[in-house]
């Protein structure tokens, strides 16, 4: 096999992988795990009310 | 793993997000001051007073490397060290390998402040710092890996939030791009040759060139946008699902943008035209991670009214989808032909370093400062608000002027008389830039006041008593 038709079969292969993590990424299976990581940044916030917030620490 | 963490993240290792944060700001004034002066260089030469250590030459890779690698850098260190902490609810992996990455990081910059002044470097761009230097950067930043992804693998969490996936992927590749361009072979303590030769070495040092600009000016601070937007927003992002897409989409395409830095030379065609598609193409993801970022504001806008940092992080992400635009623009050949080599190209770097980079940083600094310190917010909002001002108007002053004097350049460049020959001599060229020469030095010094600003605002809420400055009333308590 020639390098240009390696090159090829890669840029299939990358095409088709990024098709997939499209798919994944827009099927309705995946929505609520999103939902969950996209307030991850706010999630820690009740925990952190709780303790006080003089908090250093080494 | 190491030590006995807390069970979730209710106390974080703040100190070391705290030294970077302030180190961020000092490096900023720095560099950004050095950059002001040699702004002011161009316009009356005489001040380099004629000192060898002052000349421009030696001044221009320290303004760079001190606003990309100390001031931008720091400002990464200390975002995605408190981004990871918080978002796997644990606290850093490995303290004190974390505190040797800051003094470490710190050294190299005292080095390098010290060797470029000196006339030490190995002739790439953004990356002259001498092989010993290079060698104390990897094992900082193998040091920096360890570190976050140690953190990832702690994380209590079970979702690795965006961010840390922007920052992760900025972590290794400039690992990789940082090794692969420093090979060179040292024939004294402060001398070394590349290990490449031709074509193959502009080839190597614009791969590592322009993904230094796709993985750590851009990657990195899409990681800063994806937590401090919609943390200052008070809600989630846009669209999680495009946030994926977005990250792998950026990655799989900038690593090819290269070569664009190498129209019409040596390089072969094939590669030229390849850079120049990729390039493109690289649109689509960048304005798909823009939009994100502004979206998530839809229903919140009216905090823009209110909030001067909010602004700071919008702002920034105009600025980043301007140049992103301008990007792949630049990129095309034919394009290229007129821009390359004059003041457009600097133009065009700024309203991505000052526009993007350095506005994304001082916004998300001016949410971590009072939260990092136990404040509700920073000494003064009107004074971030004056800072907003001054660094927007800075930045557009400083771009509007390249690009008039840019176009300009390359217009007279390629003017010929009818029987051939050039109708301007390059001196020429530069005497009718000295006005726009003077303006972009207007620009620098508003940034740069700016950043004067905020180191006072940083110092008095630093200093601040307890309890003595309660978020203000429109923000979630």
């Amino acid at each position: 096999m020639d390098y240009g038709t390696l090159q090829g079969i890669l840029t299939i292969i990358v095409m088709v992988v990024f098709a997939g993590i499209f798919y994944w990424a827009y099927s309705s299976k995946s929505k609520a795990g999103f939902d969950e990581a996209a307030n991850l940044i706010f999630s820690d916030e009740e925990i952190k009310s709780q303790t006080n917030h003089s908090g250093d620490n080494k | 793993m190491m030590n006995h963490s807390q069970p979730t993240g209710a106390d974080y290792n703040y100190t070391i997000v705290r030294q970077f944060a302030l180190t961020t700001v000092l490096w900023g004034i720095v560099g950004m001051a050095v950059g002001v002066l040699i702004a002011a260089q161009l316009i009356w030469p005489q001040l380099n007073f004629e000192t060898s250590w002052l000349t421009y030459s030696r001044l221009r890779p320290l303004h760079t490397n001190a606003v990309i690698f100390a001031f931008g850098t720091s400002a990464l260190f200390a975002t995605s060290y408190y981004i990871v902490q918080r978002t796997c609810q644990t606290r850093l992996f490995a303290p004190k390998l974390a505190a040797f990455t800051f003094w470490g990081w710190q050294a190299i910059i005292l080095s390098a402040a010290i060797t470029l002044p000196m006339g030490f470097t190995s002739g790439k761009e953004y990356a002259e710092l001498e092989w010993p230097i290079d060698i104390a950067i990897t094992i900082v930043w193998v040091a920096y890996a360890v570190v976050f992804f140690g953190t990832i693998i702690k994380r209590t969490t079970s979702h690795i939030y965006v961010a840390n996936w922007f920052f992760g992927a900025f972590i290794i590749t400039v690992a990789v791009l940082h090794i692969v361009n420093s090979m060179a072979v040292p024939v004294s303590l402060f001398k070394s040759y590349s290990m490449y030769s031709g074509a193959v070495d502009a080839m190597v040092q614009w791969w590592y060139g322009h993904n230094a600009v796709g993985f750590l000016l851009t990657a990195g601070f899409l990681g800063m946008m994806y937590y401090f937007v919609p943390k200052q927003a008070g809600r989630p992002v846009y669209s999680y699902r495009l946030s994926i897409v977005h990250f792998w989409a950026l990655i799989a395409l900038y690593i090819w943008a290269g070569p664009h830095h190498l129209h019409y030379t040596a390089l072969p065609d094939w590669t030229q035209t390849l850079g120049m598609v990729m390039s493109l193409i690289l649109f689509a993801p960048s304005w798909g991670g823009m939009i994100n970022g502004i979206m998530t504001l839809s229903g919140a806008w009216h905090k823009l009214r209110t909030d001067p940092v909010l602004r700071f992080l919008v702002v920034s992400l105009s600025f980043y989808g301007m140049s992103t635009f301008e990007g792949p623009m630049m990129a095309i050949k034919t394009v290229n032909a007129l821009s390359h080599y004059t003041d457009w190209t600097v133009g065009h770097v700024h309203s991505g370093a000052l526009g993007w980079v350095a506005m994304v940083s001082i916004g998300s600094l001016y949410h971590l400062i009072p939260v990092l310190f136990g404040h509700g917010r920073m000494y003064s909002t009107n004074l971030v608000n004056v800072h907003f001002w001054l660094a927007t108007i800075g930045t557009v002053l400083y771009i509007v002027a390249m690009w008039i004097s840019g176009v300009m350049q390359g217009l007279m460049w390629r003017a010929v008389n009818s029987d051939g020959t050039l109708t301007y001599s390059f001196v020429e060229s530069l005497e009718a830039s000295y006005p726009f020469y003077f303006v972009r030095f207007i620009g620098g010094v508003f940034f740069l006041t700016g950043m004067f600003i905020m180191a006072y605002n940083v110092i008095r809420t630093v200093n601040a008593p307890k309890d003595t400055l309660p978020a203000l009333a429109e923000e979630k308590a």
